[in-house]
């Protein structure tokens, strides 16, 4: 296999052997995406020049005799809403195409210290507003799988990146199913956190209360090591969680015996694909075959999720996207009148039709009048689907069910059906009313396009999913598919 | 005619003397180069989120106590949405339906009733930036706008509408000043804007149980505007309704030069502020222990001290309650009694010629040059006879223009009093002989006169003659 192709962690071996340098996989990377980036275009921007530099450094340490840490000099793709100092950050928005934070995401923060090398950033749907990336205001990503398909959104130029070999690992975001919806369609693993357990600080809010930053990765192994990395409190982040995480690599273990695993009925319902569907009997078979105790379950709200969260989403959407006015960053329209005309008209050019469609969603929701019959009913009802997670997880260790209905669609499919295209994510949604962990991972092909197996597990237990993860990727093939180019 | 009284609730914003902002650790100094006060998170960036400043929640749960609310132990943080340019994420975090504080009063004198005030509510909130014009708003060809008074840590004070005059409003700010200033969370400089008030105001017949439609004048801040514009406002209310017209409710601000109330905007234009809780924010939670350690570390305050006062020192109910109205004033009246033990000489010297001269110079006591030790001083040379009370003045306003020690200056100037029996007995024999038509009234029954006579002694020695002196040594000659 080409360097590019390789795991983190393979990397990392062939590093500390001195069979190859951070210069020659930075280079390999490079190479890939001069190479397919035409066809992909996973990136917004690209940042060449200080990938060498990173690079160089972890080289020197080598060179140097010391000791590199796990993720040293290992490509990495970042998701155009997550704040870099000194490099543009747009949001894939008209409204901040210019815009140069003077400060780093947390989360990011802690990648740089851990010396991963920025290979670029990545497109996206507008402020994470999608499920396709089709709603970029710069272009379309392609899936590497098939270019005639979405690579998934809203993350789906990190997951594409990983997936083509244009990044070893990259960090997306997850609202309602961003990161893991995109894994899923390219045929890598990705990983939405608990809530609160990686710092929001730096990461451009689209809803506060559901957003998380998470690890898209080629293999679960990877996906450890990125969440050893960017977990943790940060003082900057009064919704992170103020405890000690566990070592994750410790769960690498291919042992799932004894492990009771729910399956709730409403995800294999009517409305998931039949193909899909059987992708994820067989893995419970296999699962199963490997010692684990497969039940059904039921999330009864499950039905209630989907129009709870574009509620409540589109609520906090309103008010983190009332911020760009045109006064002191980012997109001013010009020839405007006074001060209301120059919002109305910076917001009328700055923002595309999605999210003018969930601000003006957001704002009614809010309003007087409307609101105890929308918003507060919403937050009553995400008390009940966080319930039924409760309940169903005192009797399972963790619940599995497809990370979304389909496999990847085609460009311009679900454009202009947004209620279908808001369904991708029926099944990745309440995860995230919940604030729980969940992890998607390719559990099969349908027609050459890859199939997520999604696993969701109790709150701050990313270990557990790990561990199931693990197990069910060492005795499976799906990890090591890559698409042809 | 019908009479008429006001019905008049107030917020009253009170700024936080914590060191840092609100969710940010930018400094919360006064002034500053626009702007420079600023880091991403107070300036909205994409991404920063705000983090709760502890200080902010032990000030405000300390005013709290101080006006005698209940604290919650659980209250939240909530979004306030509306464009403004000097408001940099269009929402204001601020507490909305759960406040840190509730149902709490304050108690205030008005021509001689004590009258109990309540408050509803206290909340805390982050101040806006502020947009500076070249001249006139209306014709500015730009906006500037400055930030660094954005984030700045707030509680806004909300009274129940118990207030039912103008000088009630005025003597409940005076008030909430003086407890807020003793609790020491704010210096309540109203000059500095670190104390702004907006009233809500109506009229009805008096008698009458329901409330008529009411208007609200924003940010007055002065004691001076908020009582002229309550005036003003009640006077157009009344006249409104007496000719028949209906109050319309709508905002209003006062225009200080022309003495009157402006139409800002209607009902029906105002703001749906979109309340939500801010998920960026977790929930205050507090511990009851930490709350009663609050209460037992609270201060003595003004009402405490005024009845003190009246018991300790003797002073009437009336010098009390002025000493008692700034922190500043009354911990100047305590530091002077630390020098010497005469109440009420104190009292009279502060009350009279400190506030006619401080009021005079536009100052404040904490500038005041002349130090607690020096007005002691003064008072003991009056004592011990070396300077007359009418000199005294003399020395108190070139202590009060130089800040030098009374005794120096009554030697530099030869002030010292003339206590010597013998010169006074001649000057006053002089004036007896000088003035026959007085010493005759004097005779004749008329005690005026001795005054007259006293003045004059007085005036030969340029106010120097120990005037217990000269008032013995006329009687005695006058026999």
């Amino acid at each position: 296999m080409e360097l590019y192709q390789l795991t983190a962690h393979r990397l990392h071996a062939m590093l500390v052997k001195k069979e190859v340098s951070a210069a020659e996989i930075t280079k390999a990377v490079f190479q890939r995406i001069d190479q397919v980036e035409d066809k992909v275009k996973s990136y917004i921007t690209l940042t060449r020049e200080q990938a060498e530099t990173q690079a160089a450094e972890v080289d020197k340490k080598l060179a140097a005799g010391e000791a590199i840490g796990p993720l040293e000099g290992i490509p990495l793709a970042l998701k155009d809403n997550l704040c870099t100092e000194g490099i543009l950050t747009t949001c894939a928005s008209k409204m901040l195409e210019n815009f140069v934070p003077p400060y780093t995401a947390t989360a990011v923060q802690k990648l740089y210290d851990a010396n991963l090398v920025l290979v670029g950033k990545t497109n996206m749907d507008e402020f994470a507003m999608g499920s396709s990336t089709e709603t970029s205001n710069f272009h379309l990503t392609h899936n590497p799988w098939d270019i005639e398909r979405v690579p998934g959104g809203s993350s789906g130029g990190s997951a594409s990146a990983v997936a083509a070999g244009q990044a070893i690992v990259s960090l997306g975001t997850d609202t309602g199913g961003s990161i893991r919806q995109p894994a899923a369609y390219c045929g890598v693993v990705g990983m939405k956190p608990t809530y609160g357990a990686v710092s929001r600080y730096g990461a451009v809010p689209f809803a506060s209360s559901l957003d998380q930053i998470g690890p898209i990765t080629k293999d679960v192994t990877d996906m450890a090591y990125m969440l050893n990395a960017i977990c943790g409190h940060d003082p900057l982040d009064s919704t992170s969680a103020n405890l000690q995480h566990p070592d994750f690599t410790k769960y690498l273990v291919n042992d799932i015996k004894g492990l009771k695993i729910g399956v709730p009925k409403e995800y294999l319902a009517e409305g998931i694909d039949a193909q899909v569907k059987n992708c994820i009997k067989e893995a419970i078979t296999k699962l199963t075959e490997l010692g684990a105790h497969v039940e059904e379950t039921s999330l009864p709200h499950t039905d209630y999720a989907m129009p709870t969260y574009y509620l409540l989403a589109t609520a906090e959407a309103s008010s983190n996207l009332a911020r760009y006015d045109g006064v002191s960053y980012g997109f001013r329209a010009a020839d405007a009148e006074d001060v209301v005309d120059m919002f109305k008209r910076s917001r009328s050019q700055g923002f595309g039709d999605e999210v003018k469609l969930r601000i003006m969603l957001g704002t009614y929701s809010l309003s007087a009048g409307y609101y105890d019959a929308y918003y507060l009913k919403a937050l009553k009802v995400r008390t009940l689907i966080k319930q039924d997670f409760d309940q169903a997880l005192e009797k399972f260790d963790l619940l599995l069910g497809p990370t979304s209905p389909s496999t990847a669609f085609k460009i311009g499919e679900l454009i202009h059906d947004p209620i279908q295209m808001y369904l991708q994510d029926i099944c990745t949604i309440p995860v995230n009313l919940a604030g729980l962990p969940a992890i998607s991972l390719p559990c099969g092909l349908v027609n050459n396009l890859p199939v997520g197996l999604q696993l969701i597990g109790k709150a701050f237990d990313e270990g557990t999913l790990l561990r199931v993860a693990y197990t069910f990727e060492q005795n499976t093939e799906y990890h090591r598919l890559r698409p042809e180019l | 005619m019908t009479q008429y009284e006001a019905v008049i609730g107030l917020e009253v914003h009170v700024e936080l003397k914590t060191n840092t902002k609100i969710f940010c650790n930018c400094t919360t100094a006064f002034g500053g180069e626009p702007n420079h006060h600023t880091c991403p998170v107070c300036l909205g960036l994409p991404g920063t989120l705000p983090v709760l400043n502890k200080k902010v929640v032990e000030y405000a749960v300390r005013a709290g106590l101080a006006l005698n609310c209940e604290i919650a132990g659980f209250s939240k943080f909530d979004r306030k949405n509306y464009y403004y340019p000097d408001l940099p994420k269009n929402y204001q975090v601020s507490q909305f339906d759960l406040p840190i504080a509730r149902r709490g009063y304050v108690e205030i004198e008005v021509a001689g009733q004590t009258k109990r005030i309540g408050i509803h509510h206290i909340h805390m909130e982050e101040d806006a930036g502020k947009l500076v014009h070249q001249g006139n708003i209306m014709t500015t060809p730009y906006s500037l706008v400055d930030y660094n008074r954005g984030g700045m840590p707030l509680i806004e004070i909300v009274s129940e509408p118990d207030i039912r005059s103008p000088e009630e409003a005025r003597a409940y700010v005076e008030k909430l000043r003086a407890i807020i200033q003793y609790t020491g969370v704010s210096d309540c400089r109203m000059e500095e804007g670190s104390l702004r008030c907006d009233v809500n105001i109506s009229v009805r017949p008096k008698g009458q149980q329901e409330f008529g439609t009411k208007t609200e004048i924003k940010n007055l801040n002065s004691f001076r505007a908020l009582q002229r514009a309550a005036a003003y406002e009640m006077e157009r209310q009344i006249k409104v309704l007496e000719s028949g017209g209906k109050i319309i409710q709508e905002t209003r601000t006062w225009d200080e030069d022309k003495g009157i109330t402006v139409s800002m905007r209607s009902k029906e234009e105002a703001h749906d502020y979109r309340y939500f809780p801010d998920p960026d924010l977790v929930p205050v939670v507090l511990d009851q222990q930490w709350i009663e350690f609050i209460k037992d570390s609270l201060p003595e305050l003004p009402d405490q001290r005024r009845r003190r006062y009246v018991e300790q020192y003797g002073l009437p109910e009336y010098d009390a309650g002025i000493l008692t109205l700034t922190k500043e004033m009354s911990d100047y009246f305590e530091e002077t009694i630390g020098y010497y033990d005469k109440p009420k000489v104190i009292s009279n010297w502060m009350m009279g010629e400190m506030s006619r001269l401080l009021n005079l110079s536009g100052t404040d006591i904490t500038a005041c040059k002349i130090k607690p030790r020096q007005l002691a001083e003064l008072i003991k040379l009056i004592d011990q006879g070396t300077i007359s009370g009418k000199i005294a003045k003399v020395v108190f306003e070139e202590m009060f223009a130089s800040g030098k020690d009374p005794a120096t200056i009554v030697q530099e100037k030869g002030l010292v009093q003339i206590s010597d029996e013998g010169a006074i007995a001649s000057v006053v024999e002089e004036v007896i002989a000088a003035n026959p038509k007085s010493v005759e009234d004097y005779k004749a029954g008329k005690e005026k006169a001795i005054g007259f006579l006293v003045g004059q002694v007085m005036k030969a020695t340029k106010g120097k003659a120990n005037p217990d002196m000269v008032n013995k040594l006329l009687r005695e000659k006058l026999q």
